[in-house]
C-alpha cells in the first residue's frame, strides 16, 4: 500500500509492522510526532504494545534496557540533548548486548538551543556501540526501521536508525508500506540470547574483574576485556549481516535496496561527494548539473556509519581523482567525523592494496543547526575541487557569513 | 583454552560460591580462628556460629570447628569484631606470603 505521509509516521509504522511489544519513549522535537504516533496506535488496540510513559530518555532507554533483557522486542526514539541525556543507558544496552532499535530524528545540540537539523547529536555518540544507520527518504525510513531489528537480533547489538529533524521528519512524501505477512517472514519471533528467567535467578553485568573468572560451574567466564573484544567482534561481523538483511529483504519485498551506501552516476566519475542522510539525494541534483559542465561528478550516500564498511567505501572511492566529504557535524578542533573515517580508510586500503596513491580528500561542513543548504553553494564549493583547487587547512564552510 | 568457550556474551553471575571472581586475592588481614578459645570448637556442641551468621560473603562454615573459605573471604573483619570469645584475630596477610611460596 502506497501512502503519503510524514517520516516521523513512516518510522512509527515501521515499528508497528515489527510487532514491538514495549515502547518507552520521551517527547522531544523533531521526534514527538513519532511517539504520538505509536501511542496512538497502541491505544487504539491497533497494536499489541505496552507504551511506557516515562519522565526521561534516561528512564526510556532504562525501561527498554529492562523489557528487553526479559525477550521483549523494545523501541525507542529521541533528537539531539534527548539523545545526549541517554548516553550512559547507550553504552549500557551495548555492553548488555540488548537488541533494542532506536529511531533518531536528527536535530543540532545546545547550547545553544536549536530545534533544527544537523547530525552531531548520533555521530557525537559513535562509540558507544550501536550500530548506526542513516536513511535519506521516507522509504528508507520505514524500511531500515524493519532492516534494524532483524540486524539488531541476529548480532545482539543495539541501532540507531537515523534521519533528518524536519527535512524528512516532518515532511510528506510518498512511501510504500510493506505487507503484514511479508514483514512477518522476514522478522522472525525475537529469541534473546539471555533473557531473565525467575526459576534461575541472575545478577546481570555484574561488575566484572579485570581478569576471566570461573563461574559456578566451574567454566571459564570472561573478564571485562573479554567482553569489549566480543562487542567490537559482533560490530565487525555486523557488516556482513546488515548486508545479509538488505539481500533477505529485497529477495521478500522484491525491491533492489544497497546496503552500505547508494551510489549516483559513481561510474565514470572521477570526483566523488560523499554525504549521509537527505543531503546524499540534494546533491544527486548537483552532479546532474555539474556534469552538464563538464565534470563528472558521482554521489555516494553512507548508510551504515557504525560498524564502518572500510573496505567496502575505500573500493569505491580509492581510483578517483577527488573526494568531497560533506558533512552536517564536526569534531571541534579537527575535522569531520566522516572525514577522519574515510581518510583512515582510505590509508588503510593504500597500505593493504597494489597502489600507494590516495585521492586528494576534501572535508566541508554545512547546515548546522538548520542552516539552509542552497544548492547553487553546494555547486560554488564543489566546482572550484573538481577543477584542481587544492586546500591544506580542513575542513572548509559552506554557507557561513562570519 | 580461553574464556570463549563459556559461550556467553555477556557477563552475568548466578548464586553459588565464586561467581564474584577470586574475591580472595582483595584480603590484606586474614582471620584465623583460635579453637582454643571457639566456643562450638572447644564444647563440640553446634552453639554460637555468630561468626557464620556475620560474615557478608558466607564463607564460614556451620561445623564443628567452623572454617573459613580464603578463597573468597576478603577479609573484612567482621567475624573477629562479632565473635563473643575474641577467638578470631586478624593476621597481617604478608606473614603468610613467604611460608605458602
Amino acid at each position: 500500500m502506497s501512502i503519503i505521509e510524514s517520516g516521523n509516521v513512516a518510522a512509527a509504522l515501521g515499528v508497528k509492522l515489527c510487532r514491538a511489544n514495549v515502547i518507552a519513549a520521551y517527547p522531544i522535537t523533531p521526534q514527538t510526532p513519532l511517539t504520538e504516533k505509536l501511542s496512538e496506535l497502541v491505544e487504539s488496540g491497533e497494536m499489541n504494545a505496552e507504551y511506557i510513559p516515562v519522565e526521561s530518555e534516561h528512564s526510556a532507554l532504562g525501561v527498554c534496557i529492562a523489557a528487553s533483557s526479559t525477550g521483549a522486542r523494545a523501541f525507542t526514539a529521541t533528537s539531539a540533548n534527548g539523545l545526549l541525556y541517554m548516553h550512559e543507558q547507550l553504552h549500557w544496552a551495548a555492553g548488555a548486548r540488548l537488541p533494542i532499535v532506536m529511531c533518531v530524528a536528527n536535530r543540532g545540540v545546545g547550547a545553544p538551543w536549536t530545534v533544527w537539523n544537523d547530525q552531531q547529536d548520533s555521530l557525537s555518540q559513535r562509540d558507544t556501540g550501536w550500530i548506526q544507520l542513516y536513511a535519506a527518504d521516507h522509504q528508507e525510513i520505514i524500511n531500515t526501521v524493519i532492516k534494524a531489528y532483524y540486524v539488531a537480533e541476529q548480532t545482539s547489538i543495539p541501532v540507531m536508525v537515523c534521519y533528518d529533524g524536519y527535512i524528512l521528519s516532518h515532511t510528506h512524501m510518498p512511501f510504500e508500506v510493506p505487507d503484514q505477512e511479508k514483514v512477518d517472514a522476514f522478522l522472525p519471533p525475537f529469541r534473546p540470547n539471555y533473557a531473565l528467567d525467575p526459576s534461575m535467578p541472575a545478577n546481570l553485568n555484574t561488575v566484572t574483574l579485570p581478569e576471566p573468572r570461573n563461574n559456578i560451574r566451574g567454566e571459564l567466564a570472561h573478564g571485562y576485556m573479554e567482553l569489549r573484544y566480543l562487542l567490537h567482534e559482533g560490530m565487525i561481523r555486523a557488516i556482513e549481516v546488515v548486508g545479509e538483511a538488505e539481500q533477505r529483504f529485497n529477495e521478500i519485498f522484491s525491491v533492489s535496496g544497497t546496503a552500505y551506501m547508494d551510489m549516483y552516476k559513481c561510474d565514470d566519475a572521477t570526483y566523488i561527494a560523499v554525504a549521509m542522510g537527505s543531503l546524499s539525494l540534494h546533491l544527486r541534483v548537483v552532479a546532474d548539473i555539474l556534469r552538464d559542465e563538464g565534470i563528472k561528478l558521482g554521489i555516494i550516500g553512507i548508510k551504515l556509519y557504525r560498524p564502518f564498511p572500510c573496505g567496502i567505501v575505500a573500493d569505491a572511492l580509492k581510483d578517483r581523482d577527488g573526494i568531497i566529504v560533506m558533512e552536517k557535524a564536526i569534531s571541534y578542533g579537527y575535522v569531520g567525523p566522516l572525514y577522519s573515517d574515510i581518510c583512515s580508510c582510505l590509508y588503510t586500503q593504500g597500505l593493504d592494496g597494489p597502489s600507494p596513491g590516495f585521492p586528494y580528500v576534501h572535508n566541508y561542513i554545512l547546515g548546522l543547526g538548520g542552516r539552509t543548504i542552497r544548492t547553487i553553494d553546494l555547486m560554488d564549493a564543489i566546482r572550484p575541487i573538481c577543477t584542481g583547487k587544492r586546500i591544506k587547512d580542513q575542513p572548509g564552510w559552506i554557507g557561513l557569513k562570519i | 583454552m580461553g574464556s570463549r568457550e563459556c559461550g556467553q556474551i555477556t557477563s552475568h553471575s548466578e548464586p553459588g560460591p565464586g561467581d564474584g571472581g577470586r574475591t580472595g586475592s582483595w584480603r590484606v588481614l586474614r582471620p584465623v580462628i583460635d579453637l582454643e578459645a571457639c566456643i562450638p570448637s572447644r564444647r563440640k556442641v553446634a552453639a554460637c556460629f555468630i561468626c557464620w551468621l556475620y560474615c557478608p560473603d558466607g564463607v564460614i562454615t556451620r561445623t564443628i570447628p567452623p572454617s573459613i573459605d580464603y578463597e573468597y573471604c576478603k577479609g573484612c573483619g567482621i567475624c573477629a569484631e562479632e565473635c563473643p570469645t575474641k577467638a578470631i584475630t586478624m593476621v597481617e596477610e604478608s606473614k603468610f606470603a613467604l611460608e605458602e611460596k
